[in-house]
């Protein structure tokens, strides 16, 4: 009897997706089985379904966002769900209203799943443990961004077939990025070899132990790599003098069609945008469809959003 | 007040190096008459009250070097009355309060107000510090000679540090001169800026702005270069790392005299304890790495730090269920620092004596206070503890008025049976 109780107790337990740190091999891989089903389901005609009719899903953007909130907006609503995306910079928060307040009275009115992007790290966390719903982390400050890591495993699987035993460096801006942390946990986690390439003011204390070889120099750590993945130079971020100039950035670490020929030949290029062009990418490289899966990671980013919202929001 | 004959203890008063099974004898005033091992139940006078302590352990009262009293302006946090409370409950019998309350303690009359609160509302003494400069603005000093004459122990900005050198420099010069004793806490706030924990592979997974060591080291190492110049009373507040005590332990072979503190919280818990964003455990200076927690540990052996404080900062629950960037520093303390410090003893970190001298005498003499001591002729604030008497913490437990502890949950040894001031038994479990 007691242990009957006990495993319903763990039912009624929602599931959240916090970040790539706490999710397992297995759980990864259903995610992207599953999201590669909706490939094709995105590409065709007849766009909509209803597994989650009846559903109510949240998108709580604290932070502006562009792609990933209009990509999890579309996501839910091709799986019928109802979606309400509240941008925070018109709510009561402004009032003084805090996060657990504004999860309170969310909560209250019974939403199945709440997608949230904070700018303080762990505020998912903090959220997930007040409100009786699943809670997906569409990106919280510096610490994770696990849907955008699982689109771009998703994108690289669809081109090469696989991760395990690919090389993927991961360039720019990793102190401020959280992208590059939950990218690093992935791959890793999927098989792959991960270099981090960026100044020392751009890198992050103890980058190594999370599993990561750290370069400053595109030439050594972009060699014999399969995926160069450049990052944004969050200018909104810099606060102080982390580097001298744009154009001395650009010069050393902006990836020209001339430094990615230190990669493997067969290399592509990943982005997770918005692109500072003539900042950290040249332009044409950024539109060349040969080497660029920047066009992929964006329409298999709402796959992913659909598998994840499908998976969490069941459980 | 009748004669009190505290008799069968085990006292320890590291300031008479004094360590023996006997008794002590509080007078008629609650000063002490006598201490040792004559004091007996074989000579007792019949109209002498007599407490048995059953071979329980006996020392001065705690004196606490650093806690936030709540008042003026936050009163919801703490109060004279319940900052007491807690505090006898831990034994703590004298505890210095810091200014930065609100408004800040900069001022002559705010001084007056402070101590006779403290007189009509507190159940322990109170010596408090004006801050170091007006309204903690880094600018310019306070009235350091007038702020003393008033009843000032000491002259800290708690939680910011002097960052502009010229002030800082004619700070020391001033004080050098009218004696007073100076306590800074040390961060560079440009190489803190933002900073929320440890920089290391934590800050790193958890994505929280570091604060690194070297901002603590830094000042250190600028103010005892100031020390050089200006030999004033210089007290660092709390260090938190192993590269500041180097910075220690090469002034002190110098021969340059200043002292220092650190908090039970460094000295008990480590950056791992943060886990998945634990606010409780936000403090300042930040917890650190387990290799610094040790050498904390070994500094307070090789006599480099002097005080253990409780560094306790009371804070509304709404102030800390907050995301981490934006919850307040700080974590209560008062109650368990003695407790808490015990457990140093029990993992064989640090001897009783070490313990008690670092939690009584030593502030005592940093502060020049007539306290830390059982001495013949000194307050009969007396602390009784059984050592081994294993309990858990609880915050709705204790007796702060806010419930932010950071060690929730801990299983400890050692409890606080009774507490003295004066001669009095102002707390018994």
């Amino acid at each position: 009897m007691a242990v009957i109780k006990k495993t319903s107790a763990i039912k009624n337990q929602p599931k959240h997706l916090l970040g790539i740190q706490s999710l397992s091999i297995k759980e990864a891989r259903d995610i992207l089985n599953e999201a590669k089903s909706f490939i094709k389901l995105n590409r065709s005609n007849s766009k909509k379904l209803d597994i989650l009719r009846g559903k109510t899903q949240i998108n709580l953007f604290f932070e502006p966002s562009t792609r990933t909130q209009s990509s999890f907006d579309l996501a839910g609503k091709r799986l019928g769900a109802d979606v309400m995306t509240m941008n925070i910079v018109n709510s009561s928060l402004k009032k003084g209203e805090t996060l657990i307040d504004t999860a309170m009275t969310l909560n209250a009115m019974h939403p199945d799943i709440i997608v949230i992007r904070h700018q303080d790290s762990g505020a998912p966390n903090l959220l997930s443990q007040k409100v009786n719903c699943a809670v997906i982390n569409a990106g919280d400050g510096r610490r994770e961004h696990p849907t955008q890591a699982l689109l771009d495993a998703l994108t690289i699987i669809d081109r090469k077939g696989k991760i395990e035993g690919l090389k993927i460096a991961i360039c720019g801006d990793i102190l401020h990025s959280r992208v590059a942390r939950s990218n690093i946990y992935l791959m890793n986690m999927l098989g792959a070899e991960v270099n981090v390439v960026a100044p020392k003011t751009l890198m992050p204390n103890s980058i190594e132990k999370l599993g990561v070889k750290a370069f400053t120099d595109m030439k050594k750590g972009l060699e014999s790599c399969d995926i160069v993945m450049m990052l944004r130079l969050q200018n909104e971020r810099m606060q102080g003098s982390f580097l001298p100039s744009k154009r001395e950035y650009y010069e050393y670490f902006g990836l020209t069609p001339e430094k990615l020929k230190y990669a493997n030949k067969d290399a592509l290029l990943m982005h997770p945008g918005p692109m500072n062009r003539g900042v950290e990418i040249d332009t044409k490289l950024a539109d060349n469809i040969n080497v660029s899966l920047v066009k992929e990671q964006v329409e298999l980013g709402v796959a992913v959003r659909m598998a994840c919202l499908k998976i969490y929001c069941k459980k | 007040m009748k004669q009190k004959y505290l008799i069968n203890a085990k006292i320890i008063d590291p300031s008479q190096n004094m360590d023996v099974m006997g008794g002590l004898i509080v007078d008629e005033k609650g000063k002490v008459k006598a201490i040792g091992k004559e004091v007996t139940k074989a000579n007792i006078p019949s109209n002498a009250e007599v407490i048995d302590i059953k071979k329980n352990i006996l020392i001065p009262g705690i004196v606490d070097m650093k806690t936030f009293v709540g008042e003026p302006g936050y009163e919801y946090k703490e109060n004279f009355r319940t900052l007491s409370q807690a505090a006898l409950a831990g034994g703590v019998t004298s505890v210095v309060s810091m200014p930065n309350t609100k408004p800040v303690i900069d001022n002559v009359s705010m001084v007056d107000f402070i101590i006779r609160r403290g007189r009509d509302k507190a159940k322990i003494n109170i010596f408090p510090c004006a801050s170091l400069t007006k309204n903690m603005d880094g600018k310019s000093m306070t009235e350091f000679g007038l702020l003393s004459d008033k009843g000032i122990v000491g002259f800290t900005d708690v939680i910011k540090t002097v960052q502009n050198t010229e002030v800082m420099s004619r700070i020391m010069n001033y004080a050098a001169d009218v004696g007073v004793l100076i306590i800074q806490h040390v961060e560079d706030f440009e190489l803190s800026k933002n900073g929320l924990i440890n920089e290391g592979e934590i800050s790193t997974r958890l994505g929280l702005t570091p604060n690194p060591s070297i901002a603590e080291k830094i000042i250190i190492e600028r103010d005892l270069s100031l020390l050089e110049e200006y030999q004033c009373r210089y007290h660092i507040n709390q260090i938190s790392s192993q590269k500041s005590l180097e910075v220690i332990k090469k002034n002190k072979s110098e021969g340059k005299k200043f002292t220092t503190g650190v908090s039970i919280n460094n000295l008990s818990l480590n950056e791992n304890d943060i886990g998945d964003f634990k606010t409780f455990l936000k403090i300042s200076p930040p917890l650190r790495s387990e290799n610094d927690r040790l050498s904390l540990i070994s500094g307070i052996k090789d006599g480099l730090i002097n005080v253990i404080v409780s560094d306790h900062k009371p804070e509304d629950e709404e102030s800390k269920r907050l995301p981490f960037a934006k919850a307040a520093t700080g974590a209560i303390g008062v109650e368990t620092l003695l407790p808490l410090s015990l457990e140093l003893f029990h993992n064989q970190s640090l001897t009783l004596k070490k313990i008690i001298e670092t939690l009584t005498i030593n502030p005592s003499k940093i502060l020049k206070i007539k306290k830390g001591s059982l001495k013949k002729g000194y307050d009969a604030d007396v602390c009784v503890f059984d050592l081994n008497k294993p309990w858990v913490v609880k915050a709705e437990k204790l007796k702060s008025k806010s419930k932010n502890t950071a060690i929730e949950d801990r299983k400890l040894q050692g409890k606080v049976l009774m507490t003295f001031l004066n001669g009095e038994l102002v707390f018994n479990l």
